[in-house]
């Protein structure tokens, strides 16, 4: 057991003494954390929007004024019909278009009531979500406005209709992402660096001419950066509770439990490379490569895995960020407890005994 | 060989002096090299040996003092002391993942020699070195003392003026030693420059001079067979042992 | 008895079926200082490893105290203490952290060893808060000799711990090295430098994963069997060059301040040095000097790896 404790206490010198490693290790997540934040502000200024206007009365016309008078929009044109959106959003000129249908005004004024159709191009999805909120949010000041002289109520409805994204997949939920790459990061691609470094300079030899167990070795590797990497795991989430406001919806115990069964993942997969390579180079190569990649790719995190095509959607199985970003997603945004992600838990603890094994299986005693 | 004095001065120091903070690893080193001399340059681990060797190639500038190399000054001219020396060390010198021939043209390559000086010196190296079966072979299939001595004649495909060596022979076998140095030999007949260092004292005795430095400063500098002389020591083994026995720096 | 031996140890590499070490016999007795000598792949790391457990033998095999190295590695690992050629500590961990380190992993603490390592420890104990990567070679050298020691190993395996390290360092080293056997410590070790080998009580001279020949280094230097001259002229690039057309030659190189030549045994030396002496003064050279030598280890090794390159090509 003393054993065990000055191993981890000179894995803790290795990571505390190297400056660099530990202004990566600890910078990374924030610095990640605020890029994807600021990048995906929910800012909007002067965004321009197109304007579909079949009506031509008294309404609409007034409404258009409204929008225009806003300091958030800015007409770019009129257009004729669909076609004329959707030339202005592929080339670019505008990002939000408003269509009144012709009777617009005679139509609220019979039946009380009329619709008023938003289009947004949602291939930004956080940036269409605001600006359909915007534009409704002046409808509605407007039909407020309204009723206070009229004896019946007035109701505008205004019916959004996002284009190429309409699940708005993705940007909300960063937060998720970045903890399972930053996760993946740090505990498969430094657990693998620092058992190889060994391997290197030589001192894995005089450790293995040694009555200690070569599997203590491996553990006392790992039990370092399971520490640090719940510290970032802690790091992440005070950024988005109180620098993003995204709150953690579900239980924080359960979050953090099936956070730290990822990082037992991570873990075991960045000794299985270690133990499969023999330079810091390869180890590093091969954890940027073969699990960032995957990781940014396959998580969903990024890209919907839904529209992809069937074989790739069967290869996101096996990356086990896609998992826990379910997970996270379930827990933090949605609120969810653990009978919703049971499934998802089981599958990552399958896959970090499946690891677990063959790294046991491919473990040598020996060099060579 | 014996009256050097009258040859063209190659290497030239005066006072040169390199300070890292208070620590003066290079102490006021004045010395000439000449033309076609063989210098051995001795010292204990950290007597201040690489610090020098740098500031000759033109690698660290001096805190003070002056130095020329070939004729150049290493202040100003830098460049055309790079284009002018040769340079080998045991740790850096062949890439391993290229053959004997690709590292041999890489190098020609690099010090601007044409194709056709290339493919004369190529053959010439490979003839030379005996490494015909060898010649498309990955360097790093080949033993230590080949690569060393192939590493030699590639520093000094470019004929420099100077050839640097530091510890070229670390390692090698006592018959490959002898053939490494029989190239030095050849090459300091053709009228370059050499100068090297060595953990071997035996190899000392085969230079035409010697410098030992202790604790940054040199302390002897003579032909092998006068410092022995001098020192009232069998060999050139009691002579550094003397000499570096009272450094007071503590080997850092 | 032995604390170890070797039994046709043999160690292949890689597709092409490199030779590392080819059937390697030999027996290191309990508190001998012995030597594995020769130069960069001869085998002498391999066959380190293969006694230190931390490499399979291809064929053959070996025992260290008594245990294989195969089968019983895990008691051969408790008992042996390992200088690996890169002097393997943790450049970002100062010289007493790697000590406690490794006495740890070793089941051990420095106090209860304290005694083995006391003269060693001392001249580097000045600086044991400074880290192990900024010391120099013959520093780190020391300590890594406090680390191999620190579980009062009963065998030392030392891998080229004198490679890179200067002439005084080298010389404190082996010093070192017999107050060590004085402590009844079987200790092997290896080195390029051929002037270390003296200093060991027997060696076994290398090459190409042969072993040339193995005795006391005395007995090799007896054994020699040609005739040795020392030779000395004013110019020894000419005199190497003329020595090696000498017709008697069988072989000749430079040899600090002289050149050795060989020349077939059982000749009058005085007759022979004259001879010598008055064709090199023939050729142009000046102030020659002739002298019989005694043949050292560097001669020995000179004429057995030649011999041996002779037979290869045959």
């Amino acid at each position: 057991m003393t054993q065990l404790i000055t191993f981890i206490k000179k894995e803790f010198h290795h990571v505390l003494r190297d400056r660099k490693t530990l202004l990566i290790l600890f910078g990374m997540p924030v610095v990640q954390i605020l890029i994807f934040g600021f990048a995906l502000t929910n800012e909007v200024k002067n965004s321009k929007i197109v304007v579909v206007d079949h009506a031509h009365d008294e309404v609409s016309t007034e409404i258009i004024s409204k929008i225009e008078a806003s300091r958030y929009f800015e007409i770019e044109s009129f257009v004729d019909g669909p076609l004329g959106i959707e030339g202005a959003f592929q080339e670019g000129h505008a990002k939000a278009a408003i269509v009144f249908p012709a009777n617009f005004a005679r139509d609220l004024q019979h039946q009380n009531s009329a619709q008023v159709q938003i289009i947004a191009d949602a291939t930004d999805p956080n940036n269409a979500t605001a600006l359909t909120n915007y534009l409704s949010s002046i409808i509605q000041d407007y039909q407020s406005a309204m009723n206070k002289s009229a004896v019946f109520p007035y109701r505008i409805i205004p019916e959004t209709k996002m284009l190429y994204n309409p699940q708005l997949k993705g940007a909300p939920n960063f937060v998720p992402g970045v903890m399972a790459m930053v996760l993946m990061l740090v505990c498969v691609m430094m657990t693998a660096i620092s058992i190889v470094k060994e391997k290197e300079t030589g001192t894995m030899e005089v450790l293995l001419v040694s009555p200690f167990r070569p599997a203590l070795v491996i553990l006392s590797k790992a039990i370092p950066y399971l520490l640090l990497s719940l510290v970032n795991v802690g790091s992440i989430l005070l950024l988005s509770v109180f620098v993003l406001d995204l709150p953690v919806n579900g239980s924080l115990l359960l979050l953090l439990a099936e956070s730290t069964l990822f990082i037992i993942t991570c873990l075991t997969l960045g000794i299985f490379i270690s133990i499969k390579t023999d330079s810091q180079q390869t180890a590093m190569l091969i954890s940027l490569m073969g699990m960032l990649l995957p990781t940014v790719l396959f998580s969903g995190f990024m890209f919907p895995i839904e529209n992809m095509p069937i074989p790739l959607q069967v290869i996101s199985n096996i990356v086990p960020a896609k998992w826990y970003y379910l997970i996270v997603k379930d827990i933090m945004i949605k609120g969810l407890g653990f009978e919703a992600i049971w499934k998802e838990t089981l599958i990552l603890v399958g896959i970090t005994l499946f690891l677990f094994f063959i790294s046991l299986k491919s473990f040598k005693i020996r060099l060579a | 060989m014996n009256d050097l004095s009258n040859r063209a001065i190659s290497i030239k120091a005066d006072l040169l002096t390199k300070r890292y903070g208070d620590f003066i690893a290079a102490d006021a080193l004045s010395f000439e090299v000449y033309k076609g001399e063989i210098f051995g340059f001795l010292g204990a681990n950290g007597a201040g040996k690489t610090t020098a060797m740098r500031m000759l190639c033109g690698l660290s500038l001096p805190s003070s003092g002056s130095a020329t190399i070939a004729g150049f000054d290493i202040y100003r001219e830098t460049e055309k002391i790079k284009k002018n020396i040769g340079y080998m060390s045991q740790k850096f010198s062949l890439y391993e993942d290229l053959t004997v021939l690709e590292n041999i043209r890489f190098y020609g390559g690099i010090y601007g020699l044409s194709d056709g000086a290339i493919k004369e010196k190529s053959e010439a190296i490979i003839a030379r070195l005996g490494l015909q079966s060898e010649a498309d072979k990955l360097v790093s299939a080949l033993p230590l003392g080949w690569k060393q001595k192939l590493a030699f004649s590639v520093a000094i495909l470019h004929q420099p003026h100077i050839v640097f060596l530091d510890e070229p022979t670390g390692g090698v076998d006592p018959v490959t030693r002898r053939q490494f140095w029989d190239l030095i030999y050849e090459a300091a007949e053709e009228g370059v420059t050499v100068f090297v260092t060595t953990h071997y004292m035996d190899e000392a005795e085969y230079c035409n001079r010697i410098s030992i430095m202790v604790d940054g400063r040199i302390e002897a500098l003579d032909t092998p067979h006068n410092l022995k002389q001098q020192f009232q020591a069998d060999s050139m083994d009691d002579v550094f042992y003397k000499l570096a026995r009272q450094a007071k720096r503590v080997d850092l | 008895m032995e604390a170890i031996t070797l039994n046709a140890l043999t160690k292949v590499y890689g597709k092409e079926k490199t030779v590392a070490v080819n059937e390697v016999s030999f027996a290191v007795e309990k508190g001998e200082l012995f030597g594995l000598i020769g130069p960069d792949g001869a085998g002498k790391t391999s066959i380190f490893r293969m006694l230190t457990t931390v490499l399979l033998p291809d064929g053959g095999s070996a025992t260290v105290n008594g245990f294989d190295v195969e089968k019983d590695y895990k008691q051969i690992r408790s008992s042996v203490g390992y200088m690996p050629g890169k002097f393997s500590l943790y450049p970002d961990l100062s010289i007493e952290e790697n000590l406690n380190f490794f006495a740890t992993v070793f089941n051990t603490t420095v106090a209860e060893n304290y005694d083995l390592i006391r003269d060693i420890y001392v001249q580097i104990e000045p600086f044991k808060k400074r880290r192990a990567g900024k010391l120099s070679g013959g520093m780190k050298q020391k300590l890594a000799l406090c680390c191999a020691l620190i579980h009062k190993p009963t065998v030392l395996f030392l891998d080229e711990p004198t490679t890179g390290v200067d002439p005084v360092s080298r010389k404190e080293f082996w010093e070192m090295l017999k107050r060590l056997k004085a402590q009844n410590i079987t200790i092997v070790v290896s080195t390029p430098y051929m002037d270390e080998a003296a200093l060991c009580d027997r060696i076994a001279l290398m090459q190409d994963g042969k072993i040339l020949s193995i005795d006391a280094p005395e007995n090799i230097s007896k054994a020699y069997p040609d005739s040795l001259f020392a030779v000395r002229a004013d110019h020894m690039y000419a005199l190497l060059n003329n020595l090696a057309r000498y017709e008697k030659t069988l072989n000749s190189y430079a040899f600090g301040e002289y050149a050795h030549v060989a020349l077939q045994s059982g000749i009058d030396e005085a007759v022979e040095s004259a001879a010598l002496k008055s064709w090199l003064e023939s050729a142009g050279l000046k102030d020659v000097e002739v002298q019989p030598a005694t043949p050292d280890i560097e001669d020995c090794f000179i004429r057995l790896a030649t011999v041996h390159q002779a037979a290869v090509i045959k």
